[in-house]
């Protein structure tokens, strides 16, 4: 007799409690004890972050990995508004959902990684204009906001009513430019390491590293979508049709295979195959991330193993663990010259605990707005209740 | 620029007295920390060394072993890698080419730390409100028309101050009228030029200077792609709009033909 989950509800919001929910509030919690220490006494107690490796996992996670993880949103609303592919609409708001609150986790991140936190709001007035992190901060601002704008038009089902249809008039033209900012700032952060071309390994120093960035980002949407699919599909019951998540991920498997043209063409324009099988350190993992993140999932997505769940979910694994490994590989194995780093356990904590934080707030919007499948997800464990009617 | 000023740093000169690194600590009102020495095998730049004198031990072109001081402190580039990568104006290069960092400004983000080509800017780790720390070329006493304090106290002569267009003549000069010199002087062309330069009679790379440096600042490629960004974005709005229009009317030409699916 498999085990049923309780429900919270409070005032008409509902939230179920499930074991894999203690132990990420859990996780949350010593998370924000770390964060606490971290706001009091600086860096030195709770990260390894040094002189010669300034830059850490905070940035390399929490800021790099994320932004292109969470930016998974776009490339669906591209498809869905901009191309009108009808059938890909039903994961569009579950994508919103995650980018948004994907886009606040990195900005968290952000606030506890920069040393004058309280100077956070300088550049929105002293402009560096010459900088592309000033680019980077100012387009994830704004995007941040147009995502809040746009997720209204799901909060405003509910809270708010009165503001429904504003909102749906404003969302085109927030579609619009909610499409034109995640092209500037994904491909930015790939512009942020033009500047060390001096300190970095060969192989990932570009000029078309925006570019990289910028494919990448689009590409990893299509996974992130298989997976937070398949979690609400084994959390929920909803599930998603394998033809259309297919054809999906082949769209991105499409920019993945342009994507590792460019590489190969400037690879030989630069006359680098000997780094590549150079068999050092950096080599090595160069090779690893574009066998098993690149090209391994090109051959699967264009496969029949695709047709099945499993097939679907391991492209999408591979696909965002070589996402994974890209941008870590660009702020560390890169840097080669910097000296050794490993983050802390704290650090660690840190970023676990805001994926956890973000699980939470996803679990939270589906099972009381329509997110997943147009109506409030309930939790395929809680014992159905009788009589309330509007689900 | 015509109005930078710069220090030429003769390496065959320094006797590494340390006294550069007193004069910097004092006039900045920076602490002395026995852990951290200044001058030394292994001294290193750091939150409170600001300027350091390392002693390196190193062989002459002819195969004898020596011992060189080497003053390190920032570089003051031409075009700054930190300046540019600075979104917040925390550092900026002033009138005298001096670059110079505005606390107030600061983030605390250290993209300064990674951009910089020559590893100059440090972070104060210890405090729970960071500030980065370099060199200041005493960018105060500059605007003053005095040196900086460190070249001011130099008792052998190794610094000269001056504009910095007059001092790479200078040591152009030294190096070609006496063949003690290596033949390069470092900071000429070095990530498109610095306004410290060195001079030197052991090869510099032996003496521990980042000798991989291309003839650009690596500005260069950020400017590049910045002033494409208007351009990009305003011609990917101006797409999506065109598509997004050209995709509704199909849709509703479709439906008026009575067909309500996409063929895909």
């Amino acid at each position: 007799m498999k085990k049923t989950y309780k429900q919270l509800e409070l005032l008409g919001w509902k939230f179920t409690l499930t074991p894999m929910r203690f132990v990420l509030t859990a996780l949350l919690l010593g998370s924000l004890a770390v964060i606490l220490v971290r706001m009091v006494t600086g860096y030195h107690f709770v990260t390894n972050l040094s002189d010669e490796t300034p830059w850490g996992f905070w940035i390399s996670f929490d800021v790099m990995v994320g932004v292109a993880l969470a930016g998974g949103g776009y490339g669906t609303t591209l498809l869905v508004h901009t191309f009108e592919k009808e059938k890909y609409r039903v994961v569009a708001r579950s994508a919103l959902v995650t980018s948004l609150f994907g886009y606040l986790l990195v900005m968290a991140g952000l606030f506890l990684d920069i040393g004058q936190w309280y100077n956070f709001w300088r550049p929105f007035v002293s402009w560096g204009h010459s900088s592309v992190l000033f680019e980077v901060f100012w387009c994830i601002s704004i995007y941040t906001t147009i995502l809040s704008l746009e997720f209204c038009d799901i909060l405003t089902e509910r809270v708010a009513k009165k503001m429904h249809h504003w909102v749906i008039k404003a969302l085109p033209v927030l579609l619009i430019i909610g499409l034109v900012f995640p092209m500037m700032h994904q491909s930015s952060l790939g512009g942020l390491f033009l500047l060390f071309k001096t300190k970095m390994y060969p192989l990932w120093w570009s000029e078309l590293l925006p570019l990289y960035f910028l494919l990448s980002s689009f590409f990893v949407g299509s996974a992130m979508v298989c997976i937070e699919t398949e979690l609400a599909r084994r959390a929920y019951g909803h599930a998603i049709e394998v033809s259309i998540l297919k054809r999906f991920c082949r769209v991105g498997g499409r920019v993945m295979a342009a994507y590792l043209l460019l590489k190969i063409v400037d690879v030989t324009v630069k006359g680098q195959w000997g780094y590549v099988f150079a068999n050092t350190m950096q080599s090595n993992l160069y090779l690893v991330e574009i066998l098993l993140g690149i090209v391994l999932p090109i051959l699967l997505v264009f496969s029949p193993a695709v047709n099945k769940r499993w097939g679907l979910l391991l492209y999408a694994l591979l696909t965002v663990g070589g996402i994974i490994m890209n941008r870590m590989n660009c702020v560390f194995t890169a840097m080669y010259k910097s000296g050794a780093y490993f983050p802390s356990v704290w650090e660690i904590l840190v970023s676990v605990g805001l994926i956890a934080a973000g699980c939470l707030v996803y679990c939270f919007i589906v099972e009381n707005f329509h997110v997943i499948g147009d109506s409030r997800a309930v939790h395929r464990r809680v014992q159905k209740d009788l009589g309330s009617g509007h689900d | 620029m015509a109005q930078d000023k710069g220090v030429l740093i003769d390496l065959t000169k320094c006797i590494g007295c340390g006294s550069c690194t007193v004069a910097c600590k004092l006039w900045n009102k920076v602490e002395f920390n026995e852990k951290a020495p200044m001058v030394g095998t292994g001294a290193k730049l750091n939150d409170k060394n600001w300027t350091v004198v390392e002693r390196r031990e190193a062989v002459t072109r002819q195969g004898e072993p020596v011992y060189r001081y080497v003053k390190q402190q920032c570089m003051h580039c031409k075009d700054p890698a930190c300046v540019s990568a600075c979104f917040s104006r925390a550092l900026q290069k002033d009138e005298n080419g001096a670059v110079v960092y505005y606390p107030d400004l600061c983030v605390g983000c250290r993209y300064c730390m990674v951009a910089c080509p020559f590893d100059v800017p440090k972070y104060e780790w210890e405090k729970a409100l960071p500030l980065v720390a370099k060199c200041q070329m005493c960018a105060t006493r500059l605007a003053k028309g005095a040196s900086p304090a460190c070249v001011d106290v130099c008792p052998t002569g190794a610094m000269t101050f001056g504009n910095s267009d007059e001092l790479l003549q200078t040591a152009k000069s030294i190096v070609a009228n006496d063949n003690k010199y290596i033949k390069h002087i470092y900071g000429a062309k070095e990530i498109g030029g610095t306004n410290w330069l060195y001079i030197s009679d052991v090869n510099f790379v032996e003496l521990g200077f980042k000798t991989d440096m291309e003839d650009v600042s690596p500005v260069t490629y950020t400017r590049g792609l910045l002033s494409a960004v208007p351009f990009l974005a305003v011609t990917w709005g101006v797409f999506l709009t065109a598509m997004a229009l050209y995709s509704r009317r199909r849709r509703k030409l479709e439906g008026k033909k009575g067909d309500s699916d996409d063929e895909e």
